[in-house]
């Protein structure tokens, strides 16, 4: 919206820094649901291509981070066996890249275990939980059939689940992969059952007047008005079908990123455990950016909003 | 015919078979509700005995009206008054009415906002909902025809609010209707735009000839563009007259001034005092 843009509100010192920090309030005050008002706010602004530059600043508080990281464990204020620092961290994780260990595997081979887990669990997960959502969305039958379930589900402590899925379906993949499914499932849920119930009436009046038939409502009107909490659900889905992962691997994993980090619990090698978690965090980043980018794409005519 | 409710307008089959060749020119006094102007013609729609309750009130009580095919009927009332109401049963969007009430052919509606789908671009906007054999170039026509060709490819969120309720009329006329609805579809709009608007609609009224029902509370609107004007209260009509001065109309025509003197004391506005 015209009004939004901080032209007029903000002391204009350096354009630059301004977008960065108003596209980031932006995305809180709106649930995180607007990647497309990131990059248009600064066209509102009448810049061309600021989103270099930007993320540029993005990078600096992470470098601080890490140098900070790299004194502390080289002075010593804290051993390198507890905290190893950033430069071995590398060291060790290229050593895991290039060499097949028989204690550890490569580190490549169990991103792959780990990314399979999680795309399976995620996958199934995400898709009950959609299809689950567009059933109780659209109808009060469906409401009443469905969300009781869905919202005594949503406050059953997923990890405390662990040991009876442990009893059901032993230490396989099946349990790992059920608890990530799991836990993907209720966000998407949650968020697109709000989505499509908060489409705006209005809309659904006039698609009403315009002789829309029912499969025509939801297709053009209702899912897509719903889109954007959906694409919310699924940026917290992803988000815990990680979480679940990291802690699924635990139940006695023979390969993956969980694998490497109880190996490296039993030599106490603490460099092991920080490339484990460091890729599991990279990994995390790039599926969030990934559900971005779709955002991005899918919600273009918001982004019109500001380009006009 | 029995009577029905408004909640399967089964009788909107086709367009209105008699072409509105004859525009109502008849003068004069207060007509009675019913009497279009046009003799002799099924009206496009028909009202008897028309009510709708929410609670304990009666918003419509017991309306009686007919709009005759090409007619322009302009409906004033104070907020509250059952004009809204009238026109969501109009547009089968109030299933809660009950008495009689038919309409020939097919009804569009233009709402006080424009309603556009914020997710589709103009033209498909226009199309939506649209059985033609090439609805995209039906749509591109309507959109040629109210000036906004250059837009069909726009999000609808980048329109002004003149661009945009300029949309929402291509959308409701591509369905070639017999009754066009306007509800208040000016009043968000800053005064030039209103008066262009005005022009647009009296132009598209002209070609497309549908009985068009305008929701409106502003009386100078309601001169200016119908051929009669109801004044709506307590769920009733409590005043109608016809408008006969010829289009455009100056603002400043004696017959006009008198008659906007006279809705004025009908909406209670003129009588002060109390």
């Amino acid at each position: 919206m015209p009004g939004n843009t901080p032209t007029g509100l903000l002391p204009a010192r350096s354009p630059r820094a301004m977008t960065g920090r108003r596209a980031e309030e932006d995305e809180e005050s709106s649930g995180a649901a607007q990647g497309g008002s990131q990059s248009a706010l600064p066209a509102a602004l009448g810049r061309k291509r600021p989103g270099r530059s930007r993320s540029w600043y993005r990078l600096i508080s992470p470098l601080a981070f890490l140098a900070a990281w790299q004194a502390v464990s080289m002075s010593g204020v804290i051993s390198q066996q507890k905290l190893p620092p950033p430069t071995e961290v590398w060291h060790t994780a290229m050593t895991l890249i290039t060499t097949d260990s028989p204690a550890y595997g490569t580190l490549q081979g169990a991103m792959a275990v780990s990314l399979e887990r999680v795309a399976a669990g995620f996958a199934l997960g995400a898709g009950t939980g959609l299809i689950l959502a567009v059933i109780a969305g659209l109808s009060r039958l469906g409401e009443n059939s469905v969300d009781p379930l869905m919202q005594m589900l949503r406050t059953l402590p997923l990890f405390g689940l662990i040991p009876v899925f442990i009893v059901w379906f032993g230490i396989g993949e099946l349990p790992k992969v059920l608890l990530i499914a799991m836990g993907a499932a209720i966000p998407l849920y949650l968020n697109t059952f709000a989505g499509i119930r908060s489409v705006d009436a209005k809309l659904a009046e006039a698609g009403q007047t315009l002789g829309l038939s029912r499969a025509e409502m939801i297709r053009h009107i209702i899912l897509p008005g719903a889109l954007p909490q959906m694409l919310v659900g699924l940026r917290q889905s992803l988000g815990v079908a990680w979480l679940a992962l990291v802690v699924a691997e635990q139940i006695n994993a023979s390969a993956g990123l969980g694998f490497i980090i109880s190996q490296a619990t039993q030599f106490l090698r603490n460099d092991m455990i920080f490339v484990a978690l460091l890729v599991y965090c990279v990994l995390g980043l790039l599926t969030d950016a990934l559900v971005r980018l779709a955002e991005r794409k899918a919600l273009v005519w918001r982004r019109g909003l500001l380009e006009g | 015919m029995a009577p029905r409710t408004p909640g399967g307008l089964s009788s909107r089959n086709g367009r209105a078979a008699a072409a509105p060749e004859a525009r109502p020119a008849a003068a004069g006094p207060a007509a009675p509700d019913t009497a279009t102007g046009v003799a002799g013609i099924a009206p496009t729609a028909r009202m008897r005995g028309l009510t709708r309750q929410f609670g304990d009130r009666r918003v419509l009580d017991g309306l009686d009206l007919d709009i005759a095919p090409g007619e322009f009927v302009a409906l004033i009332g104070r907020s509250g008054s059952g004009k809204s109401t009238l026109l969501r049963a109009l547009a089968g969007l109030d299933s809660g009415v009950t008495g009689e009430l038919s309409v020939a052919g097919a009804v569009a509606v233009a709402f006080q906002e424009p309603r556009l789908v914020p997710w589709r671009r103009v033209r498909d906007n226009v199309c939506l909902g649209l059985r033609a054999s090439d609805p995209k170039s039906v749509a591109r026509a309507a959109l040629e025809e109210v000036g906004l060709a250059a837009q069909a490819d726009a999000w609808p969120l980048t329109l002004s609010g003149g661009e945009a309720q300029r949309a929402a009329l291509a959308r409701a006329l591509v369905r070639e209707p017999s009754l066009l609805l306007l509800d208040e579809p000016f009043s968000a709009l800053d005064a030039l735009t209103r008066i262009t608007m005005h022009h647009l609609v009296l132009r598209l009224w002209a070609h497309h000839q549908p009985a068009v029902l305008l929701v409106t509370h502003d009386v100078d609107e309601a001169l200016s563009l119908a051929d009669r004007v109801i004044v709506l209260a307590g769920g009733r009509i409590a005043y109608s007259c016809l408008v006969s001065i010829p289009r455009p109309r100056g603002r400043d025509h004696p017959e006009l001034t008198a008659l906007h003197t006279r809705l004025l004391s009908e909406l209670g506005v003129a009588t002060e005092g109390d």
